[in-house]
């Protein structure tokens, strides 16, 4: 979903970087407040950070016969909402685009605006959704992770598709293309990650319950107890 | 307590497995690589995307280019393990802290 540098035009940089910034200025704010209000979450943010930093640098084979990575901004988003990840997204897409030369200085605010914003969001609305409609916290946390990477990559193939229309298939035609190379080399990978989330909260369940209930996320608790509880009374019969 | 330990392990691991499989077996079956060349199949979805632009739009100027550029493959790869190393240090020392406050809280209470 890395946009190279100078492959969007010049105002399409622009409109995605203002676009972007009020977003990553509102999330700078929230981790500062996230910090000062509750010290003890300080762990799990480094836990939100650190998942998208591995993800995003790890390129995996996929059905198509070619290879992406994920984005693992959704475990974020269900801890600490949206507003979070679109700065800690954003301190990675920087790191790649400064280090790396993956992603750009020009296109960060595109990228960003897919990795950072779009995907934890659509992951935290998929998230609310499921847990509204009376689905497992599991399947909440499934849909998250795997809902936010492949959001990403739908917004990045409408990003190109806008700069670089198609002389016979307009924008439409274009965003068509450009969602062949990256939406369905994702499915598998966006399965994957939301594996890998349901993994990670099982083990945040089991390690830092104080946190997660003080982060309002009881349910990751209560439906573990659950299973147990119905685990053992099986095993008792 | 006891009990239980074994079958949530069994759960986690049958959900790592699940996930390496979902990478290894279309690796392992060379699925969609057929007239891709030896050592060129699985190239990335980035740079693919990138190669369409030039497709798409043959006259777009590239007009900025990045100020730092790892000078070759080797550089690249390393600088991508090791932002993948210092994420997952990070998730490693974060989970050991928890795992390690949390035995200690319960120590107290069983004392």
């Amino acid at each position: 979903m890395h946009i190279a540098e100078g492959y969007l035009p010049p105002l399409h940089a622009a409109a995605w970087t203002l676009a972007a910034a009020p977003f990553v200025v509102h999330g700078a704010r929230c981790v500062v407040r996230e910090v000062r209000e509750r010290p003890e979450s300080r762990l799990l943010l480094g836990a939100a950070g650190a998942f998208t930093f591995v993800l995003s640098a790890i390129k995996l084979p996929s059905v198509t016969g070619s290879s992406s990575h994920p984005t693992g901004t959704g475990l974020g988003a269900v801890l600490f909402r949206p507003p979070v990840m679109a700065m800690l997204g954003t301190i990675v897409l920087l790191f790649q685009a400064l280090l790396l030369a993956h992603g750009g200085l020009t296109t960060l605010g595109a990228n960003a605006f897919s990795m950072a914003i779009v995907g934890p969001w659509v992951g935290y609305g998929a998230y609310r959704a499921c847990s509204a409609v009376g689905l497992s916290f599991w399947v909440g946390v499934f849909a998250a992770l795997s809902l936010s990477d492949l959001a990403t990559y739908v917004v990045t193939s409408v990003q190109l598709g806008l700069a670089h229309p198609d002389p016979t298939g307009g924008v439409l035609g274009s965003i068509g293309e450009f969602l062949g190379i990256f939406a369905l080399t994702q499915i598998p990978l966006a399965v994957a990650e939301g594996l890998l989330g349901v993994l990670v909260f099982r083990i945040l369940a089991r390690i830092a319950p104080e946190e997660l209930r003080s982060l309002g996320l009881r349910k990751a608790l209560d439906e573990n107890d659950e299973n147990t509880v119905t685990a053992t009374a099986q095993e008792r019969d | 307590m006891a009990s239980r330990t074994p079958r949530r392990l069994a759960v986690d691991f049958a959900l790592l497995l699940l996930v390496v499989a979902i990478f290894a077996v279309p690796l392992g079956l060379r699925l969609n690589t057929d007239g891709q060349e030896e050592g060129e199949s699985y190239a990335g979805s980035d740079s693919s995307a990138a190669t369409k632009v030039e497709e798409i739009n043959p006259d777009y100027d590239v007009w900025f280019s990045p100020l730092f550029e790892p000078s070759s493959g080797e550089i690249e790869s390393g600088l991508f393990a090791l932002q993948a190393a210092v994420g997952a240090g990070t998730l490693g020392f974060v989970i050991g802290r928890l795992s390690g406050k949390r035995r200690r809280s319960e120590v107290p209470e069983k004392a």
